[in-house]
């Protein structure tokens, strides 16, 4: 028998942890420098618009509390714009966390996912599946806000 | 992180959501918006953050309910929009490789 | 003669001859450094159909179509129809039997389903049980991205390891009689799991079940690595190369430059496409446009294929499961 089949559970397991680190050794790295570079530049950029937009609905005299809510919505659809184009997921080849941390990123996935699954009909592809991605922000996103009110407001009466 | 650990996205932004909602509950969120402006909004945490501040304003204005409410201000104009615009694009456009 | 040759490794007393095949590919497997090879290239990914799974069914079918009418066989006397695809159920493989109305024998063996077919060909044929052998296997970028990972359109950096399944389908007819490279020999596989459980990472996945094909090959048929003129490997990718390498050598084994990996030739190491080409159709589309040609005009007189797969599913993957992997050897000699 050759003798990289394992013989046992416990054969398996060390060889298992030995070709992880052979793994490792040859493990192509990423040019991490760039790569966080870049993501700043990607980040930063597409903060930078909607600071644009943000003084813009400043300007129109909103609050800086009410003109939050405007510049979200613009950010989402610039998110839905660029994935439509099929040039947000270049953006995220280049610029990684930088594309996906910033609210377009979350409209990007909820885009992503309804051009996809549109060929599975309407109502069980697309609407079933629209928010597979972007789903678990939602629901932790919520968990979070509430426990932490609910902590805040009702235990601590801040 | 995403280059320094085994974190998929998925994980990252679900971490930095829950990081800006503790953040934004125990009010150290605002101050960087005040400072950061669309920096500081726009990014997941800014999402996070505004979810709690939400939960905490109604929740101190009309009780327990406010707790479930609350949330919903932001959440709502979130996913009232992605679904508005995803649904859109996802009609005029196909994903190309 | 004694067909079966040490522990899993069994050579034919009457070897088919691999009398026909052909490649069909998209637009950026075209544009690679072997485009030139591939019988059939296709502009447009979608092949003009409104879903991806069902465009992958016509490179399927175009594949199989092709094969048959250049071998000039009609349907009715193909005995047995061996395909394989990547996807859930294979509905590509049985979709296309159903098109082609032949006695259908659907496999999954994931990426290594083109050796895996070849061989059950081999047994079937050698042992009496049919004169002709119709094998096809397809993959297709788009439903394996739908399916194993992420929508197309979705923000997500690839990481260097990941691989790019390679969009195409190759079909082979194998014979009682003809002429045409041999199928000589082949090695059974068996699953391993060294435990890898990144899916961006599956050469790593699939080189220990590669490198120990490859030696219980050597060890039962007691050849040297220099007995082949080429080895090659599925679609292993840069690094799984490099695993393989590694691993052999740890057991006194060295493969020369004889040895290739058709991940890394379909797209020559074009960082876009990560550690190189995967899928089902990677080493059929090189197996049937590049090395049969080679074969034909006798610049490789022996050729060990090392088809290689991933078994794990998308489920198991969330499940926490490692990536097992599996790997067959088919020998063509003129």
């Amino acid at each position: 028998m050759s003798n990289l089949i394992p013989r046992d559970e416990e054969d398996q397991q060390r060889r298992a942890t030995r070709y992880g680190q052979l793994v490792a050794q040859y493990r192509p790295r990423p040019p991490i420098g760039r790569n966080l570079a870049l993501a700043f530049v990607v980040g930063g950029s597409i903060c930078f618009i909607g600071q644009i937009f943000y003084n813009l609905f400043l300007e129109l005299a909103l609050s800086p509390r009410e003109a939050a809510a405007p510049t979200l919505a613009v950010m989402i659809l610039l998110g839905a714009l660029a994935t439509g184009l099929g040039i947000y997921d270049e953006l995220a080849q280049i610029g990684g966390a930088g594309a996906a941390i910033p609210i377009s990123g979350f409209s990007n996935t909820v885009t992503a996912a309804a051009m996809d699954y549109k060929r599975e009909g309407f109502i069980l592809g697309m609407g079933a599946k629209m928010f597979i991605i972007a789903g678990p922000v939602l629901v932790y996103g919520i968990i979070t806000g509430f426990t932490i009110a609910l902590i805040r407001v009702f235990l601590l009466g801040m | 992180m995403l280059e320094l650990t085994t974190w998929t996205p998925a994980q990252l932004l679900v971490s930095l959501t829950i990081l800006g909602g503790i953040l934004g509950g125990l009010g150290i969120y605002q101050p960087l918006v005040d400072f950061a402006g669309a920096g500081a909004l726009i990014p997941v945490s800014g999402f996070g953050s505004a979810v709690a501040t939400g939960a905490i304003v109604e929740a101190k204005r009309i009780g327990i309910i406010g707790l479930f409410t609350g949330p919903f201000e932001i959440v709502g104009l979130g996913v009232t929009a992605a679904v508005i615009f995803g649904f859109l694009m996802a009609l005029v456009a196909s994903p190309k490789e | 003669m004694e067909k079966k040759q040490g522990d899993r490794t069994y050579m034919f007393a009457n070897p088919p001859a691999l009398i026909g095949a052909k490649s069909v590919v998209g637009p950026k497997e075209a544009a690679g450094p072997v485009g030139q090879y591939f019988d059939l290239k296709i502009d447009d990914p979608l092949f003009g159909e409104t879903t991806a799974e069902k465009a992958e069914r016509r490179f399927l079918i175009e594949a199989t179509n092709a094969t048959l009418e250049g071998a000039n066989l009609a349907k009715d006397q193909i005995d047995f129809f061996l395909a394989g695809d990547l996807l859930n159920q294979i509905v590509s493989a049985s979709f296309t039997a159903r098109e082609l109305r032949l006695p259908f024998l659907g496999l999954y063996g994931a990426c290594s389903t083109m050796a895996e077919g070849g061989m059950l060909a081999g047994f079937l044929i050698d042992g009496g049980f049919a004169q002709n052998v119709l094998v096809g296997v397809s993959s297709h970028y788009q439903t394996a991205e739908r399916q194993f990972r992420y929508p197309i359109e979705l923000n997500i950096k690839h990481k260097l390891s990941a691989q790019y399944t390679v969009t195409g389908a190759g079909a082979f007819l194998y014979a009682k009689g003809g002429d045409g490279p041999y199928l000589k020999g082949v090695t059974v596989g068996k699953v391993v799991d060294y435990k890898i459980k990144d899916p961006s990472d599956m050469g790593a996945a699939m080189a220990p079940a590669a490198a120990d094909t490859i030696l219980q090959h050597f060890e039962d048929t007691g050849r040297e690595p220099d007995y082949y003129d080429l080895i090659f490997t599925g679609d292993l990718g840069k690094v799984g190369m490099q695993l393989v390498n590694a691993l052999l050598e740890q057991c006194g084994t060295r493969l020369g430059s004889n040895y290739q990996d058709g991940g890394v030739m379909i797209f020559g190491g074009d960082g876009a496409f990560g550690a190189g080409g995967s899928g089902c159709a990677c080493s059929a589309v090189i197996t049937a446009g590049y090395i049969l040609r080679e074969l034909a005009a006798g610049r490789l007189k022996r050729v060990l294929l090392v088809g290689t797969g991933a078994l794990h599913s998308p489920l198991t993957w969330q499940q926490g499961e490692s990536i097992p992997g599996i790997a067959h050897g088919i020998v063509l000699e003129r």
